[in-house]
Parts: structure tokens; sequence; C-alpha cells
């Protein structure tokens, strides 16, 4: 079964990121980029697939710019087969990934998609779905877990309730949510060897979609900062607090 | 102009951030006009519908009941959004793992962008929404003609419950698809309010050390009528369920009281609950960054202070 991994390049979780004084966006500049976490979760399970004997190859892909490349050679570098760059120094919101992602999957034919459930930059949570519904296919979201059978996946969800399993038919698009397994490090080696595994880069014009932005960006600004209180000293002094003073109690 | 509301329910009962959907409905009929419908999908959701009915400021309420809604598939509830949207200006849901998992696909099929987790209406087209785990807030113009949104329920006030007397009006179901089976769920039980429209929230993280110890949280959640909640540490380590993680990828919280216990306050988990009234914490770290958002700190052992708390609240509770 060949397994397409779409992956994003994002200011890494662990930054504190900064508004700029423009309001235009966030500071970029001399910030630490990783791979967004949750497309390292997806990447992981292909790898895994792998390793089982369920995944034959593993193509990853990556839309954005040249940079991108190095997010790419991460994935490579985890285990991932090949890599695809679709380029362009435009912005991308999640429709227009989609379409070019369903350019991608129709030329490379894949059974399985798998994504992150989320990119931690905008939170958008929207992707994989438009994705699947744009190729017609079946969809599991937020999976923790992910078992395959002859034509079809058993996908555990992490829902709002509690977990929900589903059985869906293959070809599928699946985004993985925090469970679904411990991404490794690449090792040295696995970097090594990475370096030589191809990277195809397809300029996003020349797949036809119309990715313009349907949002407009307004503007970016600070969050009203939360104050911090006060240090009690003891429980009792908390409860009176709590009590006379929060009255929330 | 309308607007159609898309309800969360439990088979039997409106979720609670139907009603704040409702106001972020009501907030944009006021720069756009327009009469606010609010759909019910499911099977066997009569009580729903019923419920659905009161509430205020609702013109009609439409029921899709049929089998094929049961366990609210994506394949075969998107179809039926898609073909109901025609009608429409606006589709709105509330955020939650149901509208995250059906609305974008609805919208793709649509050809249409949507926005996620607005948390302010600012006009007709431009909404509020945040962005890296809420430590940037980006004011957002839609420019489609229709719009799909789903809304922060911490972020709007719920409407009124009662007090509405809408027609109920059944829609066809748009067909079912076959490409999905439910197979069964693992759906956590408890008689405590639910984590996001609960008065107080008492959140335990990797400090609690194993789930036996979520006991010592769960007394003192009963004590106060409260919520428990978890960070994502807590729950990767297997104490508490999933469904339980309070954060930017987890639950959005916004109670009166949260208590933070055992937890160091990372931006992930600030995200889902620095909107709370009053925030306490109790670490034995000082150092930890939960204390930078907190009303009250605790510097102490919480296999201490918890107990002690709990102790406490029952002399003046
Ligand atoms: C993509 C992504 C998404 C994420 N999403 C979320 C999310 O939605 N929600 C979330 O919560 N996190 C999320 N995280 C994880 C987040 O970054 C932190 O790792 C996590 O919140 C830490 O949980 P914690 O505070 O319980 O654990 P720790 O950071 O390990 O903190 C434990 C705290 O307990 C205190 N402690 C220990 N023992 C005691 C004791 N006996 N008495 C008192 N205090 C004690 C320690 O001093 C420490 O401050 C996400 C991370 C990523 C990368
Ligand atoms: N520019 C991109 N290139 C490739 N995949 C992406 C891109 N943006 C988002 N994705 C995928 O879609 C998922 C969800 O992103 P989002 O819908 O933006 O929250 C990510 O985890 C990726 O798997």
């Amino acid at each position: 079964m060949k397994v397409l991994v779409a992956v994003k390049r994002v200011i890494d979780a662990y930054v504190k990121v900064r508004v700029k004084a423009d309001g235009s966006g966030v500071e970029t500049q001399n910030v630490k980029m990783s791979m967004n976490p949750f497309c390292e979760i997806a990447v992981e399970e292909a790898v895994r697939m792998k390793e089982a004997g369920i995944a034959s190859e593993i193509v990853v892909v990556s839309c954005g710019q040249q940079n991108s490349q190095e997010t790419i050679r991460t994935a490579l570098a985890m285990g991932a087969d090949r890599g695809i760059l679709v380029q362009t120094d435009e912005e991308l919101q999640p429709l227009a990934i989609a379409k070019l992602l369903k350019a991608v999957v129709e030329k490379e034919q894949p059974e399985v998609v798998l994504m992150g459930k989320q990119a931690v930059d905008n939170d958008f949570n929207q992707t994989g779905q438009m994705l699947s519904a744009l190729l017609g296919w079946s969809q599991a979201t937020f999976a923790s877990k992910i078992e395959k059978a002859d034509s079809s996946l058993t996908v555990t969800r992490e829902i709002d309730g509690g977990l929900e399993t589903v059985e869906i038919k293959l070809p599928a698009v699946v985004t993985a949510d925090l469970r679904l397994n411990e991404p490794r490090y690449a090792s040295l080696p696995n970097i090594m060897k990475a370096k030589k595994k191809p990277i195809d880069v397809l300029p996003a014009a020349d797949l036809g979609v119309d990715a313009a932005p349907r949002l407009q960006v307004v503007k970016v600004s600070e969050p009203p900062v939360r104050q911090a209180g006060v240090k009690v000293g003891s429980v009792a002094e908390l409860v009176d607090k709590l009590k006379n003073e929060a009255k929330v109690i | 102009m309308s607007i159609l509301v898309v309800a969360e329910h439990e088979g039997d009962a409106l979720k609670p951030s139907t009603l704040s959907a409702v106001t972020a409905a009501k907030e944009i009929a006021n720069h756009a006009g327009g009469d606010l419908h609010l759909l019910v999908v499911g099977k066997g959701i009569d009580a729903v519908a019923e419920a659905a009915a009161k509430v205020g400021g609702i013109a009609k309420v439409l029921k899709a009941d049929d089998e094929a809604y049961e366990h609210l598939l994506a394949e075969s509830v998107a179809p039926l959004l898609v073909g109901l949207a025609e009608g429409y200006d606006y589709v709105i849901a509330p955020a939650g793992t149901f509208a995250r998992n059906v609305l974008p696909r609805a919208a793709a099929l649509l050809d249409l962008q949507p926005l996620t987790d607005a948390i302010a209406v600012e006009s007709a087209d431009t909404f509020v929404r945040p962005i890296y785990a809420g430590n940037a807030l980006a004011t957002v113009k839609m420019n489609d003609a229709r719009k799909l949104l789903t809304v922060r329920a911490t972020a709007f006030d719920a409407a009124e419950a009662e007090g509405g007397s809408a027609a109920i009006e059944a829609v066809e179901a748009a067909g079912s698809s076959d490409q999905s089976r439910y197979i069964g769920s693992e759906l956590t039980k408890s008689e405590r309010p639910e984590l996001t429209s609960a008065r107080v929230v008492v959140s335990g993280g990797r400090g609690m050390q194993s789930g036996e110890n979520f006991a010592m949280l769960e007394q003192l959640a009963d004590r106060l009528g409260a919520a428990v909640g978890a960070s994502r540490a807590a729950v990767d380590a297997g104490f508490v369920p999933n469904d339980y993680q309070v954060g930017q990828t987890g639950k959005v919280v916004a109670p009166e009281l949260y208590i933070a216990v055992g937890i160091s306050g990372a931006i992930q988990h600030l995200a889902g609950m620095k909107d709370s009234k009053v925030i306490v914490a109790i670490n034995k770290d000082e150092e930890a960054p939960i204390f930078q958002v907190a009303d009250y700190g605790l510097v102490a052992d919480l296999f201490q202070a918890v107990p002690e708390l709990e102790q406490e609240l029952s002399k003046v509770l």
C-alpha cells in the first residue's frame, strides 16, 4: 500500500511567538522552525506501517516555500522514501492546500493519505477533511489508533465524549491526533541517508488549481495579557480569598 | 440574509455550546439581518428538536432525522449540509469535534474556505480568531459569499434556552454513504458537570503521578460541583481519558474558577484555560509558568495541599 503524508513547516511549537508591531503578522525572522508536531505523528505512523509490512512506499509532500524542503528532509530522515515540494511563495489556506494535495494524489495514486489533525500555527483543523471531500474519499479525523484490514482501515478517533471507532473503506484520508504514537528522533545515519533521497519540486502554478486566499487577515494583535495575582501562604488563606475576595465559592 | 446554526447535541438534549453558537449567530444577524434557523441532525432526535424549538430567537428548526445520521459520520452529514447551505448566507456551528469533522468537508464540497474558532464578531464578514495557541489574535475578513464557521462556545454567552416557539420542519436525508461504518465508542461516563460548560474545573497534570491519584481531585471536584480536566501530559501518561485534555489541541474552558494542580502551565495548556475568571494554581515549583496567569498561587506539594483544601472547603461549603 502506498502512503502519502502531508507535512507543514511551522514555527516550532515551543517558541513564544511575538506579534509584529505593525499588526501584519507574527515575527518569523530568526525564529526556530520545525515540522508541525501532528505531521510528525503522521510520518511516524507511516514509517511504522512500512516497518510492519503494511506500507510499501511513503511519499511526503509539503506545499510552501523552498525552505519547506527542510521539513521534507526531516520526514525522509524519519524513514519516508521520497519527497515532493509543491512550491509557491504565495500564502496558502486550507482549501488551496487541499486542492494542491488533490492534484498530487491524482498523480501519485496512494491508497492512504496521512495528515496532522491541525497545524499549530493557524490552528485551522480543516485540510484533511477538505482533501478527503475533494477526492470523494472516506475520512477519519483525530486518529489515536489505525489498523488495516483488506480494503479498509479501522480507526479509533478522539472525540469530545471519549473515543469512537469507525471502519473506513480505502482509499482514505486519516488525520493524526496526539495519542496515535510517539514520533522517533531521526538517527544520525538516517539523517545522512536522507540527504540522498529524492525530492521533486513541482511549481504550484503548474498544478492548475485556484489557490488564491479566500480569507483576508486584516490585522494580527496581541491577546489581552492576564495579570499574575498573588501567592497565598496557606490552604486556609486560599479558601478565604476564594470565598471573600473572589467570591467564586 | 439567513443563518443556519448546526446544533451540537447528545441524542436527547442540546449541548450548551449550541446556545453559545446561537448568540454568535444573533451577533452576526445584528450586522447582516436575517432569520436564524437551527438544524438538528441525528436519529430519534424528537426531544432535541423540541428543545431547539424553545431556544429564544430561533425562527425555525430543521430536523434531519434519519438512520443515516445515527452516528453523525462525516461522509453522510456533509452532503446534508451541502444541500441545506444553498439556502443560507451563513452556516455556524460550535467548535467541537462534531463540527470540526464535518464542516470543513461540507465547505470543500461547496468550494468555500471556512473559518475555525471565531471568538468575536466584528462585522457581517469579519471575525476574530486565536492563532498560535492563542498567542496572537487574527482579525479575518471572509471573502466567500457564503460563510461557514465554527465558534468557540466560551467566547459567547448562552442564548435563552426557553421562551421561543419555533416551528419544526423535517428535512429529507441527503442519502447515506457506505464509505464509513460506525463500530463503537468508549464514552467517558460521569455524574460530574460537562467540562466545557462547568462553573468550576479542577485539572491535574503530570504532577499527579498516577491515575489513582486523580481520585483526590475527583473528591475535591465533587466538593465544588466541578468537572475534572487534565493537561496533555496527564492524558498521554494514561492517568485519565483523552476527553479530559484542556488546551490548544484539546478542549477550551472558561469557568468561573479553574484550579490547576501539578500543571506547569505550557502555552498549549494556557490556550485552553486562560480565559477562566479566577485561576488557582497549586504547584511545588514556585517558578512554574502557571503562576504567571494564576490569580491565587499556592506553592506546595499537591499531595498535602489537595486533601487539606478539600478539608477546608468542607467547613465552608
Ligand atoms: C502539538 C502540541 C499540542 C499540545 N496540546 C496540549 C494541550 O492541548 N493541552 C496541554 O495541556 N498540553 C498540550 N501540549 C503539551 C504541553 O506543551 C506540555 O507538555 C504539557 O501541558 C505539560 O503538562 P504538565 O503541566 O502536566 O506537565 P509538566 O510540564 O511536566 O509539569 C508538571 C508540573 O507538576 C509540578 N509538580 C510535580 N509534582 C508535584 C507535587 N507533588 N506537588 C505540586 N506540584 C508538582 C511540577 O513542578 C511541574 O510544574 C501540547 C504540545 C504540543 C507539542
Ligand atoms: N502547506 C502544507 N503543506 C502540506 N500539508 C499541509 C500544509 N498545511 C497543512 N497541511 C496538512 O494539513 C494538516 C492540518 O492543517 P490545518 O488544516 O491547517 O490545521 C497538517 O497537519 C498537514 O498534514
